[in-house]
């Protein structure tokens, strides 16, 4: 085998226990398992003696259920930790235990509604009333990309301040790109914010004569290609919505802002999430940069699903030569049938094991100092509290 | 098996689970499980591969002389990584040929990576005569608006590029026999492709209308088909059965589902009977068995090695036994299912082929 640098191995228990550790963001691809280690983390950290909110987005149903989340309710519900042998023996945590004070909330974000609190809590009940009914509010609210991008923001913002946890675990949405995470906000902001929503609300008003007049040449034009690509009538919806929406916020932006502001703050830890395939790990490579360049902390990568065997001294090669020369043997073939088996998937797990740990190589020599945490694949879906607790068993270094 | 509504020319046969292989087909005039359909939407979870499953789809569509144009809408550059290229335009160009056989010429096959952005200045081109008013809308931030925000807006360009090229003829001739869509996830895709009851809040009337009805014609047509891409686990799973009742619950009809495709299935080396009995057992049961196995076939390693095999069994029947369990549910629905073998050295051009011939022998293409 070739001498590549081996990555530093990312301690998550470390993470967990240290109590500065304020907010872990757990990001990456869609189905690389953000979800599953976003509660596996919350209820380690628990039992490691935490108060910790998990922030859920869109878990799988059977995972929701076991965490007690049945509806998208937009609140905190407390997740009856779980009285697990692993769990409560004090040698392995350190002497935290699922009974020495540590607790579990759990919740599933509704974007709609946490939009809705917005609106409600910075606007008069007429005015609310309005923009709520408004096609485009509707639209923007539980339709437009961004949006569950920037509630989830939003909401971890709201978490963050309400100062009842000492640990927020927010998983992100399933975004087409894990980048989209980051840019979301502030494309909404931006929109929000930008040139056309400003004309539209104050059209006569801005600025002084010549500039109204230059506007005025563009902004004509531009409002005349809109209604007539959209019609006349969606220009008005918009301009209703615009100026109800421009009069509540001082600034769309600037709550963007404190989000971006609390993600770079000390405490707060990102964890790049991927499983062992080309696509996630593209993925991965591309959101180790944008956080740098960014200046948001990385914690490391968690690598979900990685096949490792516990009979790795027996190569694939002479696995499959074994079942070969016992299936070769007419007689005893059929009296061999299961060990026959078993050596074709050793073999197997062997060359899925290389292939993944080729394409694991491609991130870390890319980023060789980026600490790596695998987690093996389960056997079975991870659907209960008990199967998490066998995911957060894996992160113990020793 | 049961099936709801089979398809016009769609075969019985195969085991129990799915519609199976069917290698009695190498004549040239061969039925197809989707004759007559020309837009082929491809959805499924992220990470079960919908973008590699669609490449092979239109390599497999291709086959027999035939041109596909596969088109992406989510800017991700998918197909340029599935097919081994660098960075696609927003421009229609061949990206691959579908191999000839005794029987058959080969296809081509044309990529085209729409963005909103573009198919809206194309849209008001041709519509319009507005070749200069991009630059306007852009400087004033309606590009932002229209492709982010103006409900359904980004939807209908996207979905109105792929009706029109499903429709676009030159000299009386269809320009492409079929149109494959590398469609967004599950989870989006009742909204993206019912444009018309989605862009009804922002245009009651005019231009924009007209358009999302045309599109919402091409969409609930039997000229489309939704397949569903989905790997054998719990959650992609449930997203294919929750896509399928929902593209069969819109208004008008609802938008024709098309087949299951399972995705990276990996072949089982016990009988059915066994990996049961295996699966419910405990590992150390095999371990006396599996220790005189390993010394027939000379390896040493003794009780140690026969004791990690076992266990290395035990853990495969478990997760065999439960894809089992999701195949069963992925049925349901009675949708023809097509099995796509996992490439165990990693996916490449090499593995789109034997995908796309996979889905041939099938009877998917």
């Amino acid at each position: 085998m070739t001498e590549l640098s081996v990555p530093p191995r990312l301690d998550l228990d470390r993470l967990i226990d240290d109590r500065r550790t304020r907010v872990i963001v757990c990001c990456g691809s869609g189905g690389v398992g953000k979800t599953t280690t976003a509660a596996a983390i919350g209820l380690r950290a628990a039992e490691h003696g935490r108060h910790v909110v998990v922030l859920t987005v869109d878990p799988a149903r059977r995972l929701a259920q076991s965490m007690g989340l049945t509806s998208l309710d937009n609140t905190p519900r407390p997740v009856p930790l779980p009285d697990r042998a692993g769990a409560v023996n004090g040698e392995k945590t350190g002497g935290h235990n699922g009974t020495s004070g540590g607790s579990l909330h759990a919740m599933m974000l509704d974007m709609k509604r946490t939009f809705d609190e917005i609106v409600e809590a910075h606007a008069d009940p007429d005015r609310a009333a309005q923009i709520l009914a408004n096609p485009f509010y509707q639209s923007l609210s539980s339709g437009f990309s961004g949006t569950q991008e920037y509630m989830a923001m939003e909401k971890l913002g709201q978490l963050r301040r309400a100062d009842a946890w000492d640990l927020i675990v927010v998983d992100t949405p399933p975004s087409r790109s894990a980048l989209d995470f980051l840019d979301a906000p502030q494309r909404l902001g931006r929109f929000l914010d930008g040139k056309l929503i400003r004309l539209l609300v104050v059209p006569a008003k801005v600025g002084g004569r010549a500039y109204v007049r230059m506007l005025n040449t563009g902004f004509g034009m531009v409002t005349g290609v809109l209604t007539k690509v959209l019609g006349a009538q969606v220009l008005k919806d918009v301009q209703t919505f615009v100026s109800a929406l421009d009069t509540m916020f001082g600034g769309f932006r600037e709550r963007a802002d404190y989000t971006y502001q609390l993600l770079r703050a000390p405490g707060t830890a990102f964890l790049v999430v991927a499983a062992p395939e080309p696509d996630a790990l593209r993925e991965a490579s591309y959101f180790v940069e944008r956080l740098a360049q960014e200046g948001m902390p990385l914690a490391g990568l968690v690598l979900n699903r990685v096949h490792r065997s516990p009979a790795a001294r027996l190569s694939a090669a002479r696995s499959l030569a074994a079942a070969e020369t016992l299936a070769a043997d007419g007689p005893t073939a059929g009296q061999h049938a299961l060990t026959i088996a078993a050596l074709r998937l050793h073999a197997e797990r062997m060359q899925l094991s290389a292939a993944e740990r080729r394409v694991a190589e491609h991130f870390t020599t890319a980023h060789p100092h980026v600490p790596v945490a695998e987690v093996p694949a389960q056997p079975d879906d991870v659907h209960d509290l008990a199967g998490l607790g066998t995911v957060g068993d894996s992160f113990s270094t020793g | 098996m049961a099936r709801g509504t089979p398809p016009a020319g769609a075969r019985e046969g195969g085991d129990i689970w799915c519609a199976g292989p069917d290698s009695l087909q190498s004549v040239s005039t061969r039925d197809t499980d989707w004759e007559g359909v020309r837009l082929h939407v491809v959805t499924g979870k992220g990470g079960t591969g919908k973008t590699t499953v669609a490449g092979a789809l239109a390599l497999a569509l291709a086959s027999g002389g035939k041109r596909v144009l596969l088109m992406e809408v989510e800017g991700r550059q998918g197909i340029a990584q599935v097919f081994d290229r660098p960075p696609l335009p927003y421009e229609e160009r061949k990206i691959a040929v579908a191999p000839d056989s005794a029987t058959q010429p080969g296809g081509d096959v044309y990529a085209l990576v729409a963005d909103p952005e573009s198919a809206l200045q194309e849209y008001l081109e041709m519509f319009y005569n507005l070749r200069h008013a991009g630059k306007a809308l852009t400087r004033f931030g309606v590009m932002d608006f229209a492709t982010t925000i103006a409900p359904g807006l980004r939807d209908v360009l996207l979905t109105g590029k792929a009706a029109e090229a499903v429709r676009r003829k030159k000299s009386g001739k269809r320009v492409y026999d079929a149109v494959v869509m590398d469609a967004p996830p599950t989870g989006r895709i009742g909204r993206f492709l019912n444009v018309s009851t989605e862009v009804s809040g922002l245009a009651r009337v005019g231009p924009i209308r007209n358009h999302a009805d045309t599109v919402q014609r091409v969409f609930h047509s039997p000229e489309t088909a939704v397949h569903f891409v989905s790997t054998l686990e719990e959650m992609p799973v449930q997203e294919v059965l929750d896509g399928v009742a929902e593209l069969r619950g819109l208004p008008d009809g609802g938008i024709q589902v098309g087949g299951i495709m399972i995705n990276m299935v990996r072949p089982t080396e016990l009988p059915p009977a066994e990996l049961r009995r295996v699966a419910a057992g405990s590992p150390d049961e095999y371990e006396h068995e599996l220790a005189l196995g390993l010394k027939a076939a000379g390896l040493d390693g003794g009780l140690r090695l026969a004791a990690d095999l076992a266990a290395e069994l035990t853990e495969h029947a478990v997760a065999a036994v439960g894809q089992e369990v999701q195949q069963r549910r992925l049925a349901e629905p009675g949708q023809p299912c097509y099995e796509l073998p996992m490439i165990p050295d990693g996916m490449d051009l090499g593995g789109l082929y034997r995908l796309a011939a996979a889905l041939r022998d099938q009877g998917a293409a």
